[in-house]
């Protein structure tokens, strides 16, 4: 019996060989593997089809790099064009080991930082090749004509960013994503134009087709004509991106979901961390029931900017009731609470700490706007100390921003903000080289868990994107594709692909039958509040499990109640939200119980029970250094834990400390 | 301060492209100063399912004025009667109670209806994959501070950069004229060293498949840039017609 059991408990843990580390020190170990992964020639290539599924930084530069190689590329985008993936929307920057400031940045410094930053949930193998790649993304970028800020001097300009002593940031004035996708956008442009990258725009995947234990193309749904298609390949990538709408509101674009993801982990890839998910401490709060989506206002306004509420609770009121403005509050009045809690980082705390900074006071009743769900963030004093014209010039687009959505002018009156759900650090499990538990199919991007631990640092996001797609999967995809170029083209009429099909239709029929009562915005409007409520900011094992029982009473009010207008055959939005609320309902059920696991706090997972006495996270390394993966076991079946234990070699792990 | 609208709704209704479409009028009631346009359609779209008819079909995505996806003639103008911003970006404030308010899809020849307000631009994307890059591979490219770039250069890339292709400007353009979206893209990589090599190529490749696309000739009325959201300059195609005819002549 003993014998077995340590047989079940061998079972449920990845080893290194299983995440495919290579042997030797750090600094070596990406050298190592590309020296000795296997390649395909190029002939060889021109015989293989890839599908990549998202047009994102990582699916955009995966598509085009993978295309120029030689491969034959599918690549699926949701929206009108590829160009408008919500990578697009990244105001701040992305980070590289440059050192053009002279600063003493290294890739071991970038490294560094960036494990520490998630808070040692990080593989450092996987970190130490991003920190790697990070310098060929700029000159590959500057290469496209992405235009950089630059100095008079005419050489590219850095800034600084959350969690370095550095400044190793590079921008385009606000709007760095917007200008890194459209460079990748222009490489994959330019394969569409040459044939070897074929393009479906307006497609949602559905599902992955599994022939023989290996994923050998998608389902995929023409959103224009609604029928439901097949397509084959050797390899399927997908880079759909995070999970963030889980929560209704987010900073996440309206049609970013997590259904990619929720196939493939029902497909027998692993979902990883599903609970390590980032919540922005500076978004503009929201201002009524209607609300469709939530705008995130840079991290960069923290540098100037001072976060307060009224000391007093009967002045908060009386803002709350429109009797008071907060210019009329005195000095003595306000609670400057992130100054007062942090004297050493003030306003420049991390992101989590100042979220849940601002959540615990407005949940004592001190918050602001009229919601009571709102924290101001002043300019006064800096308009004092600089004068309007400098703040203008730093942070001009962004009061513009402001205003336009407010109506309020944060030149002459703070501004509120509050937090919201902005990015998921958890993904789909892969292993270094980026292909998930089942063999072929890869997973790049936001959609993967592997850099960022429990928490991102700015401007990583658009590094580790950019990092995948270009410098890491190109590579990785070849050593699995060199064993199958005796592989013919499968065709889509296959049972495997009539087994797919056949489900989706099902389910999509089931769907379409159900005619309830309430529409899918309601729905997901109730799922949302949940997590927010139990599986947000502050989590207790209590709440968790309450969460847990209400999002199954969503999930029957789903399969019972959805209400869906139109026909199946034809352009239904409704539909195509409804497929992926489906989905964030499991979604949402893999966060809490995930959450509920993990007895411990650490980056962006806040479990009540376990801080400081100051009120701080506190990790527990001896019980939890490990990445949790959740393995599906069917409908109705509770998921099975696999750990995959994050042994560190080569750095100690530390208390996060940002008060002293 | 927050206010409450009572507005009717004209509203271009459209089955399918190949559909015969008509304007149905719609009342919407206890719309906020506070909420966004495309929210105030949300709500609409939330009656008319609550009352088991079909939702307006529209396009939007980020919501936040950056992906370029979001749509709609209002009030006879490209996103809308305030400026610089998407429809994503306008607010019900701009408005006023009572008013009546009429909303059309983008008309243009090159961008055919697809349903409602959703129409196909997916002429845009032809034009760039005709010629709208750097031909260089990934890998292999020299050290990005290898080649300074003056900072006036840069900067006037970036603005022409700017454009996120929703389409407007040849919306609003009364010979559905595309100069000003292909011209941000020429501009762009005209400016820069690295798109300098491709120039004369470019402007060539992408004004024939403008042509080839059936988007129509620039007179200079200045519409697009007037309604461009993100105030991209019509400098940009005086920049490109140089371009063009430099090449032409070295033909």
């Amino acid at each position: 019996m003993a014998n077995k059991e340590e047989t079940t408990k061998v079972e449920n843990i990845l080893t290194r060989q299983d995440a495919k580390i290579p042997e030797g020190p750090l600094a070596e170990k990406w050298s190592n593997y590309k020296a000795h992964q296997k390649l395909v020639n190029p002939a060889n290539k021109r015989r293989l089809d890839i599908i990549v599924v998202g047009t994102g930084l990582a699916g955009a530069s995966a598509a085009a790099s993978l295309a120029e190689l030689g491969f034959n590329v599918l690549n699926f985008c949701i929206q009108d064009s590829p160009r408008r993936a919500h990578s697009i929307a990244a105001q701040g920057g992305i980070n590289a080991a440059k050192n053009y400031q002279n600063d003493g940045d290294s890739v071991y410094r970038l490294f560094y930082d960036t494990i520490k930053g998630g808070d040692y949930r990080a593989r450092e193998a996987n970190v130490y090749r991003l920190a790697e790649v990070s310098n060929n993304i700029i000159d590959q970028c500057v290469a496209q004509g992405v235009p950089f800020a630059r100095d008079y001097g005419g050489l590219l300009d850095n800034r600084s960013f959350g969690g370095a002593q550095v400044s190793r940031t590079f921008y385009a004035k606000g709007q760095t994503g917007q200008q890194l996708l459209l460079g990748a956008y222009s490489a994959l442009s330019r394969q569409v134009g040459k044939g070897t990258v074929k393009l479906y725009a307006r497609y949602e995947m559905l599902d992955v087709v599994i022939i023989d234990g290996r994923a050998r193309g998608i389902i995929a749904r023409n959103l224009v004509t609604g029928k439901v298609e097949r397509f084959f390949a050797h390899a399927v990538v997908v880079g759909t991106g995070g999970y963030g709408n889980t929560f209704f509101l987010s900073t996440n674009a309206m049609a970013s979901n997590g259904s990619a993801a929720i196939q493939m982990y029902k497909k027998g890839a692993y979902f990883a961390n599903p609970a390590f998910a980032q919540i922005h401490p500076t978004c503009i709060p929201v201002h009524g029931d209607y609300q469709s989506k939530l705008t995130l206002m840079s991290e960069s306004l923290r540098n100037d900017g001072r976060i307060w509420v009224p000391k007093k609770k009967e002045d908060a009121e009386a803002i709350r009731a429109g009797r008071l403005k907060p210019t009329d509050l005195k000095e003595e009045d306000r609670d400057y609470y992130l100054e007062r809690r942090y004297p050493a980082f003030g306003n420049l705390v991390p992101r989590d700490v100042a979220s849940r900074a601002a959540k615990e006071r407005c949940d004592a009743g001190f918050g602001v706007g009229n919601t009571g769900l709102a924290v101001y963030l002043d300019f006064s004093e800096a308009i004092d100390r600089l004068g309007e014209n400098v703040v203008r010039a730093r942070y001009g687009n962004l009061f513009q921003m402001y205003e336009k959505i407010v109506d309020d002018n944060p030149y002459k009156t703070p501004m509120m903000i509050y937090p919201a759900i902005h990015y998921t650090m958890g993904g789909i499990w892969v292993d270094y080289e980026l292909q998930t538990s089942v063999k072929g199919l890869f997973c790049i991007g936001e959609a993967n868990f592997s850099d960022h631990g429990a928490n991102r640092l700015g401007a990583s996001a658009l590094m580790q994107g950019l990092a995948d797609g270009y410098f890491v999967l190109p590579y990785t995809i070849q050593n699995y594709l060199a064993d199958q170029i005796r592989v013919p083209r499968i065709s889509t009429d296959s049972k495997e692909f009539d087994e797919a099909e056949k489900a989706i239709n099902d389910r999509i029929n089931k769907i379409m039958s159900i005619q309830g009562k309430y529409s899918v915005d309601h729905l997901h409007r109730e799922l949302g509040l949940i997590m927010w409520d139990y599986v947000g900011m502050g989590r207790t094992a209590e709440g968790l499990k309450i969460g847990l029982e209400k999002i199954a009473q969503v999930r029957k009010d789903f399969w019972t109640n959805v209400y869906v207008p139109g026909n199946a055959d034809n352009l239904n939005v409704e539909l195509e939200k409804a497929l992926r609320l489906a989905d964030f309902i499991e979604t949402g059920d893999l966060m809490a119980r995930d959450a509920l696991l993990r007895e411990e706090s650490c980056g962006g997972h806040f479990r009540e029970e376990y801080q400081t006495p100051e009120g701080e996270a506190l990790r527990d390394d001896d019980k939890f250094a490990y990445v949790s993966c959740w393995k599906y076991k069917g409908e109705g079946q509770e998921p099975e834990l696999v750990k995959e234990p994050l042994d560190y070699e080569f750095i100690v792990r530390q208390q996060r400390n940002y008060k002293a | 301060m927050e206010k409450s609208l009572n507005l009717t709704l004209k509203v271009w209704r459209q089955a399918g492209p190949k559909a015969k479409g008509s304007f149905e009028t719609y009342k919407v009631e206890n719309i906020s100063t506070d909420a966004s346009f495309l929210e105030m359609i949300d709500i609409l779209n939330e009656k008319l399912i609550g009352d088991h008819k079909e939702p307006i079909a529209f396009d939007h995505d980020c919501r936040e004025g950056i992906c370029g996806m979001c749509s709609m003639y209002i009030n006879g103008h490209p996103h809308g009667p305030d400026g610089e911003i998407t429809t994503c970006q306008l607010h019900m404030r701009n408005f006023s109670d009572g008013e009546t308010i009429t909303i059309e899809p983008w008309r243009s020849a090159a961008f055919p209806v697809i349903k409602d307000l959703m129409v196909d631009r997916s002429a845009y994307d032809k034009i760039i994959q005709a010629g709208g890059y750097v031909s260089i591979n990934t890998g292999g490219t020299p050290d990005a501070n290898a080649i300074p770039i003056s900072k006036v250069n840069a900067d006037e890339a970036m603005d022409a950069a700017s454009c996120i292709g929703c389409g407007a400007c040849a919306a609003a353009c009364k010979n559905g004229s595309a100069m000003l979206f292909v011209s941000a893209k020429v501009s762009q990589l005209a400016l820069l060293p690295q798109g300098r090599v491709e120039a004369a190529h470019r402007a060539k490749a992408m004004i024939a498949k403008m042509d080839e696309l059936g988007f129509g000739n620039c007179t200079n009325t200045g519409a697009c840039e007037a309604e461009c959201p993100k105030n991209v300059s019509i400098s940009h195609i005086a920049r490109m017609n140089r371009e063009f005819l430099g090449a032409k002549f070295k033909d």
